[in-house]
């Protein structure tokens, strides 16, 4: 047993409202800069929709992450083979137009223009050729176009679907939509890291943040490749690749990071948790049917002596292993076991996961007989001939599974590779917490009821209101847990602040150059 | 004359390699964040394809051959003793050199007709290119007017090099050359002299260590063992200004 800190974080996806805030806060804070302008750290998506970078889901195009490769696991587009023998071109390599092209606008045109018939307009032009361009494509144009050809018809998690489960979800009586956030997932198993041939990509040992040294990148783009949920980006400027830091400058002063804290739905939640550094390996080579398994079977029990033994070995604070304790990310994906991860067939063990969403997929159609409505139509107002509603007001509240709007099917291609039981499950939980809560506040449900479906799920009521607690109530400092920082400890990992004072950001951390060299 | 040919061929090879072990150190020490290979191929890839592949493969197997004719000029001379095989290497090697020629020229072709390209074109870049090219037509220039290269390259380069390298340059052999050669002996301590001025130091940085390092890599700041003892954190790190 070789037990390491990780900060780990879950976004509760029922909470979040899409409102960009946390793109925006990361994007004021790190990725304001020539060459960067096109990267969002932070991004949030539309689902069902094609995401950002286009299609990044879809490894047959983009060939990110790890693959099984006899009884272990190999890069799929990159690696010490395959990464050297393109490392003049590399031929998986996104191109800045499958993000978007960055542009700006001549705005001192609308006030300098000479007097004349005609009202001045700002042209957009691009911020790589400062020439006018045409926008095809910008930061989140997909935003809430569910059922849209260009988009959500293209979403790589409808490939398996059929025709008919695909038609169904793009009913205009039944569209539905949710929004899927996305930072660096701080892999157990980074793909990124192992692509890097520079060796400038590693884990930071204290607290798992995955960070790219910029003194030793090198620019040879294997990390954009191999990054499945493309989140390492290549800066067209300065010729390095840049990724999510978590803000472990913040984290480590004990704030939690910009786009967390800026969350507006409260969907974030950050914690320790401890796993098996040994594991590993053995994890990302598990077969298809025990990964998911493995993956959370890897976070060990911060309550387990030998766990604690084991990490006090590796120099984890008291204060770390209190934290995991605490840890409202253990909660959700341990005890409670509400969280998936996102993608785990790619095999990079990301330690991001998600609350499948309940509320836009479960709602129920109740049938109903529409002629008298139709009747009173006007001549050109479009009629379906359909007799059903969409409704939320049936027996069981929320409907049940097999009603749901997007087939679980899909949700289980995102969270748990295919496999709907996973999802199924934490939607079951999701759903026997509302109807206990229900049963409490407004009483329309017998509480042997609201008992009968927790029991199903393996809850009880005080664990159910746990759940209620830290999804609607929480405060800061429960959403939040990152352990104290040690000052001492401060020192050794970024020196005396003092002494890059008056440079930019941070500086270069001494002795960093030769890292990996 | 002779003051210019010392100079070019003594004096300049000297104050070359000096330049570049001594800069190159210099960047990689303390401007490490400068060493890249500016990659343009996120801005364009399609086109980037034919200009660096030939440009690339073309180059390192000329620069080997002439690595290998300046450290092992009798193996060269041995294997060119038989014609056969003195034509099958010099046509070859002049295949390769035309694979250079191709490649750069597309790649300057690109540099100047994309726009997103020439938006990340510094001006060293454009010096390095045109250096290269010049080199190049040299260096084919060379081969067909003045054959046969890898003969003559191992029987009289090689002991010039081999004398700069012994510190008693003999010069002799250098000076009496043809124009040509003499441009391409200087183009090429001209490269050397630039490289820690340019985007060539990438060539140094070449990732042959990623062969042999684990896929993965942790690092830790701080020593995992000692960080528990409290006297440790303040003896070893410091703060350095106060
Ligand atoms: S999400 Fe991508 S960039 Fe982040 S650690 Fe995992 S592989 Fe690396
Ligand atoms: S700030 Fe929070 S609620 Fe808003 S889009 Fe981001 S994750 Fe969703």
């Amino acid at each position: 047993m070789n037990i390491r800190s990780q900060i780990s974080m879950v976004f509760h996806l029922d909470k979040c409202i899409g409102c960009h805030t946390c793109s925006i806060a990361c994007k004021n804070i790190w990725t304001d800069r020539k060459g960067a302008e096109y990267m969002w750290w932070n991004n949030v998506e539309t689902k069902p929709g094609t995401g950002y970078p286009g299609k990044w889901e879809d490894q047959e195009i983009y060939k990110g992450g790890w693959e099984k490769d006899g009884t272990g696991i190999a890069l799929k587009g990159a690696g010490k083979k395959k990464g050297l023998a393109n490392i003049f071109h590399n031929p998986h390599l996104p191109v800045i137009d499958d993000y978007y092209e960055p542009f700006t606008y001549k705005y001192l045109d609308l006030i300098e223009s000479p007097a004349g018939d005609d009202q001045p307009t700002a042209r957009p032009i691009s911020m790589i050729t400062g020439e006018p361009m045409d926008i095809k494509m910008g930061p989140n144009w997909d935003d809430d176009l569910s059922g849209t050809p260009d988009y959500a018809r293209k979403d790589p998690n409808l490939l398996k679907l059929s025709p008919a489960e695909q038609q169904a979800m793009f009913q205009l009586e039944r569209m539905a939509f949710f929004y899927l956030p996305r930072i660096c997932n701080h892999c157990l198993n980074p793909a990124c890291v192992a692509a890097c041939p520079s060796g400038a990509i590693y884990k930071r040992g204290e607290d798992g943040v995955v960070l790219i040294n910029q003194d030793v990148c090198r620019a040879w783009r294997m990390c954009v490749t191999a990054c499945p949920y493309k989140k390492s980006y290549y800066n067209w400027n300065s010729g390095k690749s840049e990724k999510c830091i978590l803000c472990y400058p913040r984290i480590e002063a004990g704030y939690a990071p910009a786009c967390m804290h800026s969350c507006v739905g409260r969907i974030r939640y950050l914690g320790v948790m401890l796993y098996d550094a040994d594991q590993i390996e053995r994890v990302a080579s598990s077969d298809d049917g025990s990964l998911i398994q493995n993956h959370l079977d890897i976070i060990q029990d911060p309550f387990d002596p030998a766990v604690i033994a084991s990490a006090k070995a590796n120099g984890v604070a008291d204060s770390t292993i209190h934290a995991a304790q605490y840890s409202p990310t253990y909660k959700f994906v341990k005890k409670w076991g509400l969280a998936l991860p996102l993608h785990p067939e790619f095999r990079t063990l990301p330690m991001l996961f998600y609350v499948p969403p309940l509320l836009p997929v479960m709602a129920s159609l109740s049938k109903v007989d529409n002629t008298a409505q139709s009747q009173k139509m006007n001549d050109i107002a479009k009629y379906w001939p359909d007799n059903w509603l969409y409704d939320t007001s049936t027996e069981e509240l929320w409907g049940t599974l097999e009603q749901a709007r997007f087939p679980l099917e899909y949700m289980a291609n995102m969270f748990s590779a295919g496999k709907t039981s996973w999802v199924a499950d934490r939607l079951k939980k999701l759903m026997a917490v509302r109807i206990h809560r229900r049963a409490v506040t407004v009483g329309d449900i017998s509480a042997e009821k609201a008992a009968k479906v927790l029991a199903d799920t393996g809850l009880d009521a005080r664990t159910a209101e746990d759940i209620y607690y830290l999804t609607a109530l929480a405060k800061f400092d429960d959403r939040f847990v990152i352990p104290a920082a040690h000052r001492e400890q401060a020192i050794e990992m970024l020196e005396f602040t003092g002494d890059v004072k008056g440079s930019t950001g941070f500086g270069f951390k001494g002795g960093t150059a030769g890292r990996g060299a | 004359m002779n003051a210019l040919n010392a100079f070019l061929f003594v004096a300049f090879p000297y104050a070359a390699v000096l330049v570049f072990v001594i800069g190159l150190a210099i960047r990689y020490r303390h401007r490490g964040f400068t060493i890249s290979s500016l990659s343009s191929q996120f801005l364009e890839g399609r086109r980037l394809f034919w200009g660096v592949v030939p440009f690339h493969v073309g180059l390192l197997i000329i620069l080997t051959g002439h690595l290998l004719a300046f450290l092992v000029p009798s193996s060269i001379l041995a294997w060119n003793a038989e014609p056969v095989r003195l034509i099958i290497l010099e046509v070859s090697a002049f295949a390769f050199g035309l694979s250079v020629l191709v490649g750069l020229g597309s790649l300057m072709f690109r540099r100047f007709t994309e726009s997103r390209v020439r938006a990340v074109t510094t001006r060293m870049d454009i010096a390095v290119e045109v250096l290269l090219l010049t080199q190049i037509i040299l260096g084919l220039w060379v081969a067909l007017g003045y054959r046969w290269g890898s003969s003559w390259f191992a029987a009289d380069l090689s002991p010039y090099l081999w004398s700069l390298f012994a510190l008693k340059p003999e010069t002799e052999a250098v000076y009496a050359l043809p124009w040509v050669i003499k441009l391409h002996i200087f183009g090429a301590f001209l490269l050397i002299f630039m490289v820690p001025f340019s985007r060539l130091a990438h060539i140094f940085v070449a990732p042959l260590h990623y062969l042999s390092r684990p896929y993965q890599q942790v690092m830790w700041n701080w020593d995992r063992g000692a960080i528990r003892d409290p006297n440790t954190a303040w003896s070893r790190a410091r703060p350095r200004n106060n």
